[in-house]
């Protein structure tokens, strides 16, 4: 031992580093501090680093060219010994690093700790959160398989819309005319060299500040934030009531961090790790691209905003956000830090956190999507063809083969772009549906050039009959003293 | 410095050094800036752009819709699979055709031709085409986006090398929408 202490003596006064060190450590912060609360910050730091560490890994196998990413991770999965794992544990570790960030992010917005003095704090966490969710994306581009190339292609058309600069900010992205080779090496070396780098040097600043400054305390109802006497009560606090970092309130985060590398081990033990999906040759035009969960959001927001409000809620709307964020602590730098006293926060946070939560829900089963297949993978379930006429089982047939079946469902088979067709005699007459199907609206197609009057008649026969038994259909009492009229003159025809 | 009146040799020195590696930092920008810009600015004028053939007009029956693909002109050594492009070519009749391309006018995903129902659906937020290319419902707020074509001695090429996407300039058709 004594040798030990020998060697750490010899390097300490050459580097003169145990001082500041045992200063950091031993820092006084506020008793109820040491609070599972304040765990995220570390947990998020310590996730970063197993993302580092994974990642550097990672780079000795993989190839970042567009012709050799997808083999390479291949080789990852199936070839090279423990590669699928620590490919998963990238993966999972990148899930986890957004939702610790995002947690994070939120504990501090409602504990009020972005106010005086630690503004500053605040912001460069905003960009730490903009940075974690560019490593984000472009992880998932490097991940190059088909959802990577089209994922490309959806942020190229984002791009594209900026006003007049457009094209050009489609060309720096791709770094060319096409998704291509310098596509993918520019997004390696944003996600390996230049987003890392930036975010080593913010996270430093980051934590620097935190010792600078303090760890917030813990918010008191009633207790207010003011310049002129915030650092004096602070200082009170962590004087007289506070207690010493290391190890008061670190045994909280190395327990929750140690946790949280578990639950990430855990997830890549037990769900592998993520694709590659398809080759990204974009020949192959049978696939349905979708983004990683925690873009999940944006991908049905896309869906769902009417298009004219597209373009401006894609360019404005990220400025308008990143904006608030960044002027929150000028706003309300002072006053009450607890969230029992701020109700405005608590309800923006639960507002936000409702709409991500739905839309993402939302985006997992894609209701705007057409069912691609189900023309010819879901067949019109029997209980709707029962005692039909023939006719009626030609309109079924009609049904599928013109790919109704693609956005309308019969007995939750088929796609949810269109309104599910189960009871739709219930609600729309034969001169309704007729003038539905052949003149589309209302996000219908119009079929009236791709349907002969023969397939139209038999197609209305078969939608017809699609109601609730003992529910009879929709019908058009107008219709009704004609069709009287037209049955009496036959009647009496010779 | 212990006053501005006074200027030391070696204030002086350092002023000279500052303002000498200021000209360096200025003058490396040049090729710093116009290498980090070169996909942009050799892309002007159309450089990307030139035709492309996708072979006979054999291939391609009368009134029938079909997925062509080709090697986009400009490649560079690393594009492996990602410099080929599919596109639909819509032959009307004789020399008169329409090439679409499979990126969606929404958010560039790629559409699927249903010969039955005469309509090209996009798998990604439900876009959908009529057999001419215009936009029949959906998120796109146009038809799809044609590329230039040329029938020469039995051959179909088309203008092609740029990925075509909703922003201003880049629909590769001036002038009227398909739809039109």
């Amino acid at each position: 031992m004594r040798l030990i202490a020998r060697i750490g003596e010899w390097f300490d006064f050459r580097l003169q580093l145990a001082a500041p060190i045992r200063d950091v450590a031993e820092h006084p912060v506020p008793r109820n501090t040491a609070s599972w609360w304040y765990v995220f910050g570390s947990a998020a730091l310590v996730v970063f680093m197993l993302q580092l560490v994974t990642g550097i890994l990672l780079a000795l196998i993989y190839v970042p060219s567009a012709g050799q990413a997808w083999s390479s991770l291949q080789a990852l999965n199936h070839d090279v010994t423990l590669g699928w794992f620590i490919r998963a544990m990238h993966g999972w570790g990148s899930n986890f690093m957004v939702a610790i960030v995002l947690i994070h992010m939120t504990q501090v917005f409602l504990f009020g700790a972005y106010k005086f003095p630690r503004e500053l704090t605040w912001i460069l966490g905003v960009f730490l959160l903009l940075m974690t969710l560019g490593m984000a994306f472009s992880g998932q581009v490097l991940r190059f398989d088909q959802d990577a190339y089209w994922g490309l292609g959806i942020g190229a058309s984002i791009a594209s819309r900026v006003p007049v600069a457009g094209p050009a900010v489609v060309k720096l992205m791709l770094g060319g005319p096409i998704i291509a080779g310098a596509t993918l090496s520019r997004f390696f070396a944003l996600h390996v060299f230049v987003i890392p780098g930036m975010l080593i040097g913010f996270v430093c600043l980051h934590l620097l500040m935190v010792v600078k400054l303090g760890i917030n305390e813990w918010p008191a109802p009633g207790r207010m934030v003011r310049r002129a006497t915030y650092l004096r009560d602070y200082h009170t606090l962590t004087t007289q009531e506070g207690a010493p970092f290391v190890p008061y309130a670190v045994w909280k985060d190395m327990f929750f961090a140690a946790f949280v590398l578990l639950a990430v081990a855990a997830c890549a033990l037990w769900f592998g790790p993520f694709g590659p999906t398809g080759e990204p040759d974009p020949t192959i035009i049978q696939t349905v691209p979708k983004p990683d969960y925690f873009f999940l959001w944006l991908y049905a927001l896309l869906s769902l905003l009417p298009p004219s409000l597209e373009t401006p809620a894609l360019l404005i709307g990220p400025v308008i956000v990143i904006l608030a964020l960044l002027l929150l602590p000028f706003l309300s730098g002072e006053g009450e830090k607890s969230w029992r006293r701020r109700p405005i926060a608590v309800l923006t946070v639960l507002l936000l956190a409702v709409t991500l939560g739905t839309f993402t829900r939302l985006a997992e089963f894609a209701p705007w999507s057409p069912h691609m297949n189900a023309w010819s993978g879901d067949p019109v379930p029997d209980q709707f063809l029962r005692r039909s006429t023939a006719l009626e089982r030609q309109g079924a047939l009609v049904f599928q083969v013109k790919q109704c079946r693609n956005c309308h469902a019969l007995a939750d088979g088929g796609g949810e772009r269109g309104p599910a067709l189960d009871s739709v005699a219930v609600r729309l007459t034969q001169d309704q549906l007729i003038r539905q199907v052949i003149q589309g609206g209302g996000n219908m197609p119009a079929y009236g050039k791709n349907l002969s009057p023969a397939e139209t008649t038999a197609l209305v026969a078969f939608l017809l009959t699609l109601h609730p038994a003992g529910q009879a259909p929709a019908r058009d009492a107008s219709r009704d003293a004609v069709d009287t009229e037209v049955r009496r003159r036959t009647a009496r025809a010779p | 410095m212990s006053n501005d009146a006074t200027l030391s040799r070696r204030g002086l020195l350092m002023k000279i050094g500052m303002l000498f590696n200021g000209l360096v930092a200025t003058a490396l920008t040049v090729p710093i800036v116009g290498f980090l810009l070169s996909s942009v600015t050799r892309g002007r004028a159309s450089a990307y752009l030139s035709w492309v053939s996708l072979g006979s007009v054999k291939g391609f029956p009368e009134g029938e819709t079909r997925l062509a693909t080709f090697r986009n002109p400009y490649v560079t050594p690393t594009d492996g699979k990602t410099a080929d492009t599919a596109c639909w070519v819509r032959r009307i009749e004789g020399d008169r055709f329409q090439v679409f391309a499979v990126n969606c006018a929404h958010l560039g995903c790629p559409v699927r031709w249903f010969p039955q129902s005469g309509l090209f659906m996009c798998p990604c937020h439900g876009g959908a085409y009529y057999r001419d290319g215009s936009r029949a419902s959906g998120p796109p707020e146009r038809g799809l986006f044609e590329y230039p074509y040329q029938v020469q001695n039995g051959l179909l090429t088309i203008q092609a090398g740029e990925l075509p996407t909703p922003g201003a300039s880049a629909a590769l058709v001036k002038g009227k929408p398909p739809c039109a």
